[in-house]
């Protein structure tokens, strides 16, 4: 607290600007759970239809995580400790999802992968595979938008980490591999975990890409977003218990997750 | 860590377009389905009025009746069904008008990659095809025919909008679609077109009405007049509408 005494009073612009942004994050989701019709709350969530979209969005959310962990953690890795040409190149590449409209995204998935896809037209003729319409399509069209969250997260974790340990392990006799397991990877964990919570988080809301790649169909590839969007269309009123189902869904695997590994100092 | 929150802030920064001001402008609120037919009729009633210029939005049904009761500054709007139109009531100005009328049809990408030669065949479980989700206006009535011909095959998706049918169809991404005569007629080649037997006894209606919010209550009224006159039903018939 003395720390806080020398630094003086916090200046009042800095918190009548805070209190501006805290109001704009927060009034419109106060409003949301004032304005849920919550009457019909709990017979909605036991609805054939959201029970679907909520099986769905969590396996595909899931499976969104594990493949980020799977396949984004050497992308990291490569882009933090291997210097090869095109180094740079490949780094910005796999930023470019970020920025992009998910609809884009899913107008990329469709020429890459779609059934007449530059990728996908060969795979359906050679061993009939097509992947829209599947869950499948959710993960990948999923895992297209969550991966540069979680690949620039643990990049940034493995550079600010450093190489030298690295370095010691492997004077003291570390193989490549076994110092990637017992040095870099613990020492990148927060970053692991953040950029998994962030990728969780990007695909529990994704909407445009699924909806263009994968389609919306109930208990293969409607997820939560997608069932409140249609729903919107026809009546608001149910599309805002669904926001709902969701935000509460969400806001308490973020709390069950905060406590156990997200714990800010 | 900090790359990545300058990126997460920037993000959300789309575009907020300004309109240049002409002599008088009117926005009309139009159904997705009217794209073609109202951006002709728009240009018709610019020609007509020479320093008036129109602004056209197409949406949903659903998205422009909620847009007009919220107070959206527009001048007509113009629905797929006269259930929306029924919700925007309160923010109408006169009573709204049937202009045009649809039905559906089938259609297949030009190559008909699952050689469908009629309506029947969707049966046979082997079409992926797509229609709209029940929650929109084209969704009910494929929703009724599909009933009404007892097809048992699921779609293999509920897209939001006809459009959205459309365009996995034109694409090949679906061996068929439900969709509106009209996007048949304004697909072209893309598309091949089939009957679905009763489709004639579903007939979707489109109503029009001025809005309440207009700042140019003449000029809407002067446009819905001239949806309603021969020489836009003329334009309504070559995009392939019913007269009602």
């Amino acid at each position: 607290m003395s720390q806080q005494a020398a630094l003086g009073r916090p200046p009042t612009p800095l918190v009548a600007l805070a209190a501006v942004a805290a109001t704009l994050l927060v009034v419109p989701l106060l409003t949301l759970v004032v304005d849920t019709p919550w009457g019909s709350f709990f017979s909605l969530l036991g609805s054939e239809a959201v029970l679907d979209a909520l099986r769905i969005t969590a396996l595909t959310s899931l499976l969104t995580v594990v493949g980020c962990l799977v396949l984004g953690t050497p992308l990291a890795w490569l882009l933090a400790r291997v210097d090869f040409p095109g180094r740079s190149l490949l780094r910005a590449a796999v930023t470019v999802p970020l920025v992009l409209p998910p609809v884009v995204a899913g107008v990329a998935l469709v020429t890459a992968l779609g059934r007449n896809g530059v990728v996908g037209g060969p795979l359906h003729d050679a061993f009939g595979v097509t992947l829209p319409y599947t869950t499948t399509a959710v993960v990948i069209a999923h895992t297209f938008v969550s991966m540069p969250f979680y690949v620039l997260s643990v990049e940034g974790a493995l550079r600010s980490s450093g190489e030298r340990y690295d370095v010691v392990a492997a004077t003291l006799g570390a193989t490549r591999w076994e110092t990637l397991r017992r040095v870099t990877l613990p020492l990148a964990m927060p970053g692991i975990l953040a950029g998994s919570a962030l990728a969780w988080a990007r695909s529990l809301g994704e909407f445009g890409a699924t909806i263009t790649f994968a389609g919306n169909y109930p208990g293969t590839t409607q997820t939560m977003p997608s069932l409140i969007y249609t729903t919107l269309q026809g009546d608001p009123e149910v599309a805002r218990t669904l926001s709902m189902i969701l935000l509460v869904a969400s806001v308490a695997i973020l709390a069950a997750l905060r406590n156990r590994w997200l714990t800010t100092p | 860590m900090t790359r990545l929150l300058t990126l997460a802030l920037l993000l959300p920064l789309a575009a907020c377009g300004a309109g240049d001001d002409a002599a008088s402008k009117i926005t009309v609120l139009a159904a997705a389905s009217l794209t073609e037919s109202f951006t002709t009729l728009a240009e018709e009633f610019e020609r007509e009025h020479e320093d008036v210029e129109v602004e056209l939005a197409f949406d949903s049904s659903a998205t422009l009746a909620e847009q007009a009761v919220g107070g959206a500054p527009a001048d007509v709007l113009a629905t797929a069904d006269t259930a929306t139109m029924d919700s925007a009531a309160d923010a109408l100005a006169a009573d709204p008008e049937i202009f045009a009328t649809n039905t559906m049809v089938l259609v297949t990408p030009a190559d008909n990659p699952a050689g469908i030669t009629s309506y029947d065949d969707l049966a046979t479980g082997d079409v992926t095809y797509v229609v709209c989700v029940d929650t929109a206006p084209c969704g009910k009535v494929a929703a009724t025919l599909i009933a009404a011909t007892g097809l048992a095959a699921e779609p293999a998706s509920l897209e939001v909008d006809v459009k959205s049918v459309l365009a996995k169809v034109i694409s090949g991404e679906a061996d068929a679609g439900l969709v509106y005569a009209t996007d048949a007629v304004a697909a072209g080649a893309a598309v091949q077109t089939f009957e679905i037997p009763g489709a004639a006894e579903v007939v979707t209606t489109y109503p029009i009405a001025p809005l309440d919010q207009s700042e140019e209550a003449d000029l809407a009224q002067e446009f819905v007049d001239l949806v309603l006159a021969e020489s836009g039903q003329q334009i309504l018939r070559d995009a392939g509408f019913g007269t009602p």
